[in-house]
């Protein structure tokens, strides 16, 4: 169960935004989820309460927005729909497409009091 | 209070908080998972926050790196799935280079002490974490084994995570190489079916080939598959138990170590 190391982590985050920002209570966490990624948001969702319970973001709104895949061909320069890391161009078939959204796991904003 | 890093934990074990059963988690989180069912305060302001869930981790693996080249020690970061042959590899690899090269060991597993005491018995230095619930290592918890441990300076660590093929391609320990073993009874397509893993490692051992006999294992469609994923990934074939080809594998890691400056 790795999301909940990284569920982990944004707790972690989140204590330390409330230091330097100066808050003591989190609303809602937005999370910018890539579909590459291979981070399950079932799974984020499922212990995202476990996980907070007893922070400063008890019983916060989890919100996840999820990316989705996107490529561009190292030979022909087009870009395309990823469905997983590692496939071939559509337009000239080179095997090697660089990954330009999709590969995102981090938090992008709060809802802080 | 660690002095090191500033955390108020001994080990990665102590963060880690009880699991809720998953029926208590459900009726817990029947809240506002809908979006807006929380009454708004009026104070409450946005914040952008636009950090990677993996910042922390990956500045404690700098900080692990940092530590490696000063010291000159060469950091193998071991993964594959269960029971590929892992621990068998490294006692194997001891026995034949222990007296030519200082080698310490990290044994990463959910529960129990085994695998160190195996590398123990080798008469090598060896650290077990228990990662409990987590399913992999991470570059915190090896900033303390590695500071617990007296790893001498021109020495080989390995590090043998907990075995999955998924959560360690995530977690960067500050490793100078990641290898992946994969053992040929567990099938040719994995390359394909775990992409991440194969994808982030730097050599690949094909374990127990001393069974290919035995199993319906296609070593070229393997090779093939894990090039698919990583065109660059060096790929070794040997038996950890018969010692086939086992002497390539200690040439690369003799080559490596040698070079150290
Ligand atoms: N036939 C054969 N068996 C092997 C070989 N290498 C390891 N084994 C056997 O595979 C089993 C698992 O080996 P381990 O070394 O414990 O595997 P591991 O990857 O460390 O396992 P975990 O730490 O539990 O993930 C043991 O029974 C080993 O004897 C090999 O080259 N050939
Ligand atoms: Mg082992
Ligand atoms: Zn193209």
């Amino acid at each position: 169960m790795h999301e909940l190391s990284l569920l982990e982590n944004v707790r972690d985050i989140l204590e330390e935004h409330a230091v330097t920002q100066n808050f003591s209570k989190v609303t809602q966490v937005t999370l910018e989820i890539g579909k590459l990624s291979c981070v399950e948001p079932e799974a984020l969702r499922f212990g995202f309460d476990v996980v907070m319970k007893d922070s400063l973001a008890e019983n916060a709104t989890l919100l996840i927005s999820e990316l989705d895949g996107l490529g561009l061909c190292q030979q022909c320069h087009r870009e395309m729909q990823m469905k997983t890391l590692y496939e071939p161009c559509i337009h000239c078939g080179h095997a090697f497409v660089r990954i330009t959204q999709g590969a995102e796991m981090k938090v992008k904003d709060l809802v802080v009091i | 209070m660690c002095g090191i890093c500033g955390c108020s934990q001994t080990n990665q074990t102590t963060k880690l908080k009880p699991v809720v059963k998953q029926n208590q988690h459900l009726l817990t989180s029947a809240h506002g998972h809908a979006g807006h069912a929380h009454d708004h305060h009026e104070n409450e302001r946005l914040i952008q926050v636009e950090q990677n869930l993996l910042n922390k981790n990956n500045s404690y693996a700098a900080q692990n790196r940092a530590y490696f080249k000063q010291h000159q020690i060469f950091t193998l970061n071991l993964v594959s799935s269960p029971g590929a042959g892992k621990t068998t590899l490294l006692v194997e690899t001891i026995k034949r280079l222990k007296d030519r090269f200082p080698i310490t060991v990290i044994e990463g597993d959910q529960q129990t002490e085994r695998d160190a005491d195996r590398i123990r018995a080798t008469g090598v230095q060896a650290l077990q974490i228990n990662t409990g619930r987590a399913c992999h290592l991470d570059a915190h918890g090896i900033g303390h084994a590695i500071r617990e441990l007296d790893v001498k300076d021109h020495s080989l660590l390995a590090i043998e995570n907990v075995g999955n093929l998924v959560c360690p391609s995530s977690f960067d320990l500050g490793e100078a190489l990641k290898v992946v073993v994969l053992s040929v009874t567990e099938g040719d397509d994995k390359p394909i079916k775990y992409p991440d893993m194969f994808h982030a490692a730097d050599l690949m051992l094909l374990n127990k080939t001393d069974l290919l006999p035995y199993v319906d294992f296609d070593v070229e469609q393997c090779i093939r598959y894990a090039r698919q994923v990583n065109p660059d990934i060096e790929i070794i074939k040997l038996s950890s138990t018969k010692g086939d080809n086992f002497s390539t594998w200690t040439d690369w890691l003799t080559e490596r170590l040698s070079a150290l400056p």
